[in-house]
């Protein structure tokens, strides 16, 4: 959409619903909506779709937003991408804002480019980081590119809304206050942007699923060094004791020791934990390039030249067998003291 | 049944290391390579080829430079039956806004295609936006991160997705635009009919003018989006390594490294 007299207004963030409430992600995204709001000195609204949401969304206000534009329909009980940009350009249409940032989650990923297409404006993927530019007024959109090789601050200068998905984790949430007021409009959509050309048939929830990879605040990975899918319950039980999740390197993922959801790198996900464990890790560039913006990053490997101890803030050159039973043994005890 | 595959030239990334001095991460040389997330799409493409009983066409479209023909090369030698180089001084600097109108102008010309497969993500950009963006200006459903394709009939095909949370089954009609992780298969090595093929291929190059496209819409002033800086962040950390000469003690200080930063 061209920028012209009418003008756009407002910032606005796509939370997401999922079946146990709305998405820890999206108050993330609050957070870097807020930010953002402020300095525009404009409103920040939170904007949801799905089948049941009454009752659900206060929590979007606690957590910082001013008002919630809510769409509530069981044909939105999925997120069928057809369905979901319909909706959302309908509404974007109707409120005009200057700005609009969705998570870089399998959602943000898919229903922001369409939309984008649909509205020609520009998206920019993947940002770490947002900010607004005094003078103009335009949204600065800072992302890795090539693996983290190059940073690339980006602008939208002509058109609106400026749209960007930003990398889950890249923002603390803020704390939430129960005392904060904002309104929740819920909105009718015409029935003829509900309509799909696609159908969820079945859905299969992860097994051993607390946390999706790229939402965890730790990671405990794995790669050649383990040897076998068996030893890589070693690191399940390190995970358990950090409360991380598991990821791995591609070629534990190849050698079939572990599922490929887990898989970290260009090939697989891109993480940004607070810790990123990498046990028997080498640390290939494709795998750094997933992992490199993580704030801490242990590492413990045989070779004393493995790539991964250049990026990592704390290393052990040792044989991984010998240390993780150690550490487990370890962390146990710290955790009997703690109790 | 008619299927397209999007490719795209990226830079070779084995050829990437991480510079001692700057700390920053550094290329060797200037080799290029079909986009690895690519390979699985014009393996999944190829098989349904292969597979369904009243056989299909493959066609691979790459936009790029015209050094972009070696990647359509490739896809050829894995089993393509045409392929098309969309190439024009007016592209460079297209964001992926500007691209996806360009691939779908293609997409148009040389359809109208049932089923067009992308890889998720290309090496370099990493943005995933073409896929959908693609989609959206064809009016087709897209589907995301497509792990597995199930069944396909004339007119619908059913995949398995997976998202954050699990694996999804879709069922969408055709024509549609899927988006493939690596889960979906194993891309095949091309054998010598493949190579043999791929080499005395004739790669037509499409500019501009023969897509019937607006150009005010394509290359850098087409684009919405605009560069303004780049910087190299340092990756290497200088953090503590020490030798598990004493695995106790090695160990110890690694969980005195997890309490100073509040992690256990």
């Amino acid at each position: 959409m061209r920028n012209n007299k009418s003008g756009f207004n407002g910032v606005w963030i796509l939370a997401e619903n999922r079946q146990n409430g709305v998405s820890p992600v999206s108050y993330e995204l609050i957070a870097w909506g807020r930010e953002i709001a402020d300095a525009l000195e404009t409103d920040l609204t939170a904007v949801i779709l799905g089948e049941k949401l009454k009752g659900r969304l206060n929590s979007l206000i606690e957590y910082g937003a001013d008002s919630v534009v809510a769409v509530e329909s069981p044909h939105l009980a999925f997120d069928l991408s057809d369905i979901h940009s319909n909706v959302l350009e309908f509404l974007v249409r109707k409120y005009r804002p200057e700005v609009f940032i969705a998570s870089a989650t399998t959602y943000g990923r898919t229903v922001m480019p369409i939309l984008s297409a649909k509205l020609e404006t520009g998206l920019t993927a993947d940002c770490t980081s947002l900010s607004i530019e005094k003078d103009t007024r335009l949204l600065l959109q800072t992302r890795p590119a090539i693996g983290g090789n190059v940073m690339a601050t980006i602008k939208t200068p002509f058109t609106k809304p400026q749209m960007a998905t930003v990398r889950p984790k890249s923002k603390k949430p803020l704390k939430p206050s129960k005392s904060r007021y904002g309104k929740v409009v819920f909105e009718k959509i015409p029935q003829r942007f509900l309509q799909s050309r696609m159908k969820l048939v079945k859905f299969e929830q992860n097994e051993n699923s607390d946390k999706p990879l790229q939402e965890a605040d730790i990671v405990v990975a794995g790669g050649k060094g383990l040897k076998n899918a068996k030893n890589f319950l070693m690191l399940f039980k390190l995970a358990d004791l950090l409360g991380g999740v598991v990821g791995a390197s591609r070629q534990a993922v190849d050698m079939g020791w572990i599922s490929y959801p887990h898989q970290v790198g260009l090939s697989g996900k891109t993480v940004t934990p607070r810790l990123y464990f990498a046990a028997g890790i080498s640390g290939a560039v494709q795998h750094i390039a997933g992992m490199s913006s993580s704030k801490y990053i242990v590492a413990i490997n045989k070779d004393p030249e493995a790539n991964i101890f250049k990026i990592a803030d704390f290393g052990i050159v040792g044989d991984l067998f010998e240390v993780l039973p150690i550490l487990i043994k370890e962390l146990e005890k710290e955790r009997d003291k703690s109790e | 049944m008619k299927i397209a595959v999007l490719v795209k030239q990226v830079p070779a990334t084995d050829k990437v290391k991480i510079d001692e001095k700057t700390g920053t991460m550094v290329r060797s040389g200037f080799d290029a390579e079909l986009n690895p997330l690519d390979m699985y799409a014009v393996e999944e493409a190829v098989r349904i080829k292969e597979n369904f009983s009243n056989g299909a066409t493959v066609v691979a479209i790459s936009m790029g430079p015209p050094s972009a023909k070696d990647v359509l090369k490739d896809a050829i030698s894995m089993g393509c039956d045409e392929a098309y180089l969309v190439s024009d001084r007016v592209f460079a600097g297209s964001d992926t806004l500007a691209t996806s109108y360009v691939l779908s102008a293609a997409l148009r010309k040389f359809g109208p295609f049932d089923i067009i497969f992308a890889g998720e993500r290309a090496t370099d950009g990493e943005t995933g936006q073409i896929g959908p963006q693609v989609a959206a200006r064809l009016g087709i459903p897209a589907i995301t991160y497509v792990s597995s394709v199930k069944e396909i009939s004339q007119h619908r095909i059913t995949v398995e997705r997976l998202v954050e949370m699990g694996k999804e089954t879709i069922q969408a009609e055709l024509p549609a635009l899927l988006t493939v992780v690596k889960e979906i298969n194993e891309p095949r090595v091309p054998d010598l009919a493949g190579k043999i093929r791929a080499s005395v291929s004739n790669i037509p190059v499409i500019g501009a003018e023969s897509l019937n496209i607006d150009v005010k819409k394509v290359g850098l002033n087409g684009s919405p989006t605009r560069v303004i800086k780049v910087f190299y962040p340092k990756l290497s950390r200088n953090g503590k390594i020490i030798a598990a000469k004493n695995v106790h003690f090695a160990v110890k200080e690694l969980i005195n490294f997890l309490k100073e930063k509040s992690i256990i």
